[in-house]
This record gives structure tokens, C-alpha cells and sequence, in this order.
């Protein structure tokens, strides 16, 4: 297929990289390698010469990544690459969804763009995952604590579930706190004080 | 009174101090802003953050503003450096193999003299890897003129490869690296790891090399000029505490937890104080110059330092006739150095640009309200680069 690329992703997580693949290979035929391995990376990336290179903006290696994108001296040229900043707003997204892209000098932006598409929207869907995950956990957590001290102070005072909450909630507003703050304070003096 | 928000990043290191220090401290908040952190996993993302816009200011490595106005950074708008927040602070070491080689050849390892070091690094096998953070960097425009001064040919004699420092020691002991050049703690810790030894401090070569600077978007700080110079205000604040030897236990507590370096107190306070593990069998040097902060005119941001790192970087990857290196000096802001530090009395000399290499002891020079002492400024080989018109 003419429009086939080869495209480096750099990503340790298997799951992750497999997203990205599944992703991009609705956009085409593409020549896809996935680089787990942060030992010997820039030499791996040059001898798979790509067309594109896609890697997690938080990677260190992204470093190591961006050296290949400069000459290591005057007679020498850039091992393959250039990162392609002709389309600034491009740049933009990808960076704010967590994905850099590196794209060699002179591909036409129409064969690029469906691939860096798509490679944001997949980022994208990452970030939204992961902030799920941690407000999940988080709630998790905070449902655990509550909990607990309901059942401290329906122990020590001898009052219903019901009125355990409500002592809670009430003590939270008085001190413009949340609930399960509320809750955490009265669990670690709780077990200061035992 | 509201503050004014200002985000800035920063990588983990020591020299990220100034900016820690001008939040932790409240020099940022007296300024009426509110300082918010960010740190970042890469130099990289750091410029990418800056550039486009989700921070207004950032830690930077000195020679990346200086690439923006010689078209080294594809695409990207043009970042200033508005003051140099730290001199020095790298150090040069070599893979246990290496290390090997140097002592069969009862090579001194004094962590002194730059030519010795050199003679002797040179005559290693070639080409000889070396390991260092980002391309565009002190640690890169040090270690090419200091071998470059004894034969050896950049991209053929020695390769220079960009490493995340925390992955050093295992790019070490996989055979990828024969030497590494690096900031502290990582030149310590490289060595404890991966049994190499640390050859030099780079301010052997260079006594008062610009490391650090505080960077911003050229058209940020013509766009919001109360807010950069309070900024800076704020920052040197926080540069002239850190000079005060006085400071460093107290320091090296502000960086340690976890939100800022993640790293023990011990290790962050010798990397203060100078003081290197030169081997794994635990032998220290000391070194005085080894990261400095504020005096002797460190942070006043020269043009002659920006013009010298130009020059480097047109030699260095052979840059059209289209940019120019006395253009490039001015993103190194002298002029909004004097602009907004003068009402702190902040010290300033009469000239924005200066000989470099030339001063063997600290000496004085004139000022516009009287004379102020600059540092010792010497090149490895006493060379010395006048900048011209």
C-alpha cells in the first residue's frame, strides 16, 4: 500500500502498546515496532529507520529520542529525523494528550495525519482512563474510611449508623471540611490514642 | 492583594534550587506571586511545555535559549534567558573499563588537571561514548572543546549520546557508554552503581561556565513585563540565599522529599558542598567552585556568554550563514537583567559584555553605583574569548 508508513512506538507497558497499535493500524498498512527496551534505544530507532516515531511525553528517554533529530557534527546529517513542527496546533494536541510525535523532513501532512489522529485520540483515551482509575481508587478509599469511623463512634457512643453519618456530615460542615477528612482525623487519633 | 499565578518548571535537580527556594521561602509570594511548580520527566518536554505556553517559565539548561534564536529548535518561538541562576555543577567520569586502563597507566585521578585528564582521555580507544543528559547543554559544549583541543573529532574520535542521568549507570554497565558527563548527584551515584570513577568537575575547563538560566517566551516577557521581573526579583532573592554557606543543611532539606528530588539529605548536601565519591571504593575529593549560586557576578546573564555558547553551537553542527551568533546573544537579557534588579540593588556592571577567560583571581570591576568583584573566569587551556562588536 503507498501510504504505508513505519512507525517506532516507544512504550514499556505491553497493554498500552498494544492500544496504540490496534489504533493505528485502522489508518493503514503500516510497518509497526514496538521498543520496550530503554538500553540501546537511540541505536535500535536509527536501524529501523521509521518514518514516525511516537513516545510518552513523561518517558525520560524522550531525551534520548530528540538526539537523533540533531547532526552529532557539521559533515554529518540527522540520523533520520526532524522533528516536524510545521503544524504547530498538531504539536499542540499531541503534547496536552501525553504523545510526541517525531516525523521525518518532507512526508506529506496528509499521510501523517490520520496516523497522529489517531495516536492522540488513543493518548487521549489513556489520560482519561488513568484519571478514572485514580478517582475510582480514591473513592474507594475514602468510602473505606468513612467506614471505619461510623463504626468507632456507633461503638463509643451507641448510636445507629444513621446518626454516626450524621454526626459526621454535621461535623464537616461546622469546620468546612470534607467528610471523609473528617472521618481520616477521628480514625489516626483513633489509633494515636489506642 | 490577589497574587499573580505563575506556573514554572523545573527538572530534579540540585540546580533547581532557586526556583524551590523563591516558593519555599515566600520571596516568590512577597514579589506578589504565586509560584506554582512543575517538574518534568525530560529536557525535552520541559522546552515543549514552555514553548507552548503551559508554563510561563522554566529551569533550563543555558545553551536552549541560545538553539531557539539559531533556528536549532525546529519551529519553536524564541525563549530568552532573563538571568543565569548557577554556575558550574557537572562532572566528567569514565565506565569501570575505562577507569581500568587509566589506572594500569598510573594515571593520578586528582580531579584537577583538566590537561593531564585530557592527555590521558585521548589516548583511550576511540571513538569514546560518552553519556550525558541533552545535546544541547553545557555538559556538551565542554566536553567537545576540551577534547576537541587534543585531537579528538567530534561524531568520529568520541560520540556524544543522550542519556537520562538516572539511566546512566546501566547504560554503563549494558557497554553502551565509556564515559559520562553529568550534574550532581548523578556522577556519585553512577559511580556507586556502575563501579566507574569521576575524572574531573567541569568547571576545570571552564571555572565560570553558565549552567542554568531562568527561561521564558521571548513574546511572555515583552507581554507581561511586571510579572518577569518580578519574577525575577523573587529568584535572585533565592540565588543570593543559596550562596550563603550557611544555608546549605537547610537547603538540602528543602529539596529532599519527595515533590521536589526525591532524594536523602545526605546525598543532596554533599552535591552542595562540592564534595564527590571519586570511586567506588569510596575515595572523596573536594572541589570549591563546584556549583555556585550568586556572587561575583554569576547571575547577571552576559552577553559574552551568549555570544561564546552561539559560537560553540555554529561550530558544532554547522549552522547557515542565515543565523547569526550576534544576534543569538541577545536572548541572554542583560538589558532586562538591569531593568528590573537595579530598584533591589542588585550589583551591575557597566558593561553587558566581558572578556571571557581572562581572570586568574577575583578581581574588581566598575559598576554603575561603584565596583563589584568578579569571580575567577579561566579556561582549562588559558585561552581567552573576546566577543568583539
Amino acid at each position: 500500500m503507498a501510504n504505508a508508513l513505519t512507525i517506532v512506538i516507544v512504550e514499556q507497558d505491553k497493554e498500552r502498546a498494544l492500544g496504540i497499535v490496534d489504533s493505528l493500524h485502522e489508518t493503514g498498512d503500516h510497518k509497526i515496532h514496538v521498543l520496550a527496551e530503554e538500553s540501546g534505544l537511540s541505536r535500535s530507532v536509527a536501524q529501523l529507520n521509521p518514518d514516525v516515531v511516537l513516545i510518552d511525553v513523561t518517558n525520560p528517554s524522550r531525551d534520548t529520542i530528540e538526539q537523533l533529530t540533531t547532526a552529532s557534527s557539521p559533515m554529518d546529517r540527522p540520523v533520520a529525523f526532524f522533528v516536524d513542527r510545521s503544524d504547530a496546533q498538531m504539536t499542540k494536541t499531541a503534547i496536552e494528550a501525553g504523545v510526541s510525535a517525531y516525523v521525518v523532513d518532507g512526508l506529506q501532512m496528509d499521510r501523517i495525519k490520520p496516523v497522529l489522529d489517531a495516536a492522540i485520540a488513543r493518548f487521549q483515551l489513556f489520560h482519561r482512563m488513568r484519571t478514572e482509575l485514580e478517582t475510582t481508587k480514591r473513592a474507594l478509599e475514602e468510602r473505606k474510611l468513612i467506614d471505619r469511623a461510623k463504626g468507632m463512634l456507633m461503638k463509643v457512643r451507641g448510636i445507629s449508623e444513621d446518626e454516626a453519618y450524621a454526626l459526621l456530615r454535621k461535623s464537616a460542615m461546622d469546620q468546612g471540611k470534607k467528610v471523609a477528612d473528617v472521618a481520616e482525623a477521628l480514625v489516626t487519633a483513633a489509633e494515636l490514642l489506642s | 492583594m490577589s497574587l499573580k499565578i505563575v506556573k514554572a518548571g523545573y527538572m530534579p535537580l540540585i540546580d533547581a534550587a532557586p526556583l524551590i527556594v523563591a516558593h519555599e521561602l515566600g520571596f516568590a509570594e512577597e514579589e506578589g506571586l504565586q509560584l506554582e511548580l512543575q517538574a518534568a520527566p525530560s529536557w525535552s518536554t520541559l522546552r515543549d511545555l514552555l514553548a507552548f505556553g503551559q508554563i510561563h517559565a522554566a529551569h533550563m539548561l543555558s545553551p536552549v535559549p541560545v538553539a531557539s534564536a539559531l533556528g536549532l529548535l525546529a519551529g519553536l518561538p524564541r525563549l530568552n534567558a532573563m538571568m543565569v541562576t548557577s554556575a558550574n555543577g557537572n562532572v566528567f567520569g569514565l565506565s569501570g573499563a575505562m577507569t581500568k586502563r587509566l589506572e594500569d597507566q598510573g594515571f593520578a585521578f586528582d580531579f584537577k588537571d583538566a590537561i593531564a585528564a585530557g592527555e590521558a582521555v585521548a589516548a583511550l580507544p576511540r571513538p569514546l561514548r560518552i553519556g550525558m543528559p541533552f545535546v544541547l547543554s553545557m555538559h556538551a559544549e565542554l566536553v567537545s572543546l576540551w577534547l576537541s583541543s587534543f585531537g579528538m573529532v567530534a561524531g568520529k574520535d568520541f560520540l556524544i549520546q543522550a542519556v537520562p542521568p538516572p539511566l546512566m549507570a546501566a547504560a554503563i554497565e549494558n557497554n553502551e557508554l565509556d564515559a559520562f558527563c553529568v550534574g550532581e548527584p548523578w556522577g556519585s551515584m553512577t559511580v556507586e552503581r556502575a563501579a566507574g570513577s569521576l575524572v574531573l568537575p567541569m568547571a576545570a575547563i571552564w571555572s565560570c561556565a553558565p549552567e542554568k538560566v531562568l527561561a521564558a517566551r521571548e513574546d511572555w516577557i515583552s507581554g507581561n513585563p511586571a510579572v518577569a521581573g518580578s519574577l525575577m526579583r523573587a529568584v535572585l532573592r533565592a540565588c543570593v540565599w543559596l550562596s550563603d554557606p550557611g544555608n546549605l543543611t537547610m537547603t538540602a532539606e528543602m529539596l529532599s522529599p519527595d515533590k521536589y528530588l526525591g532524594l536523602s539529605s545526605e546525598i543532596a548536601d554533599r552535591a552542595l558542598a562540592g564534595r564527590f565519591m571519586i570511586n567506588s571504593a569510596g575515595d572523596i575529593r573536594r572541589h570549591n567552585d563546584f556549583l555556585m549560586f550568586e556572587g561575583d557576578g554569576i547571575c547577571f546573564p552576559w552577553r559574552s556568554q551568549g555570544r561564546w555558547i552561539a559560537e560553540r553551537l555554529i561550530e558544532r553542527f554547522g549552522i547557515s550563514d542565515a543565523y547569526s551568533a550576534k544576534d543569538a546573544e541577545r536572548v541572554f537579557r542583560s538589558d532586562l537583567y538591569r531593568e528590573n534588579l537595579l530598584p533591589v540593588g542588585a550589583e551591575l556592571p557597566l558593561a553587558s559584555s566581558k572578556v571571557e577567560g581572562s581572570l586568574a583571581v577575583p578581581t574588581e570591576v566598575p559598576t554603575v553605583s561603584g565596583t563589584m568583584i568578579l569571580g575567577r573566569n579561566r579556561f582549562f587551556n588559558d585561552k581567552i574569548y573576546d566577543p568583539g562588536q
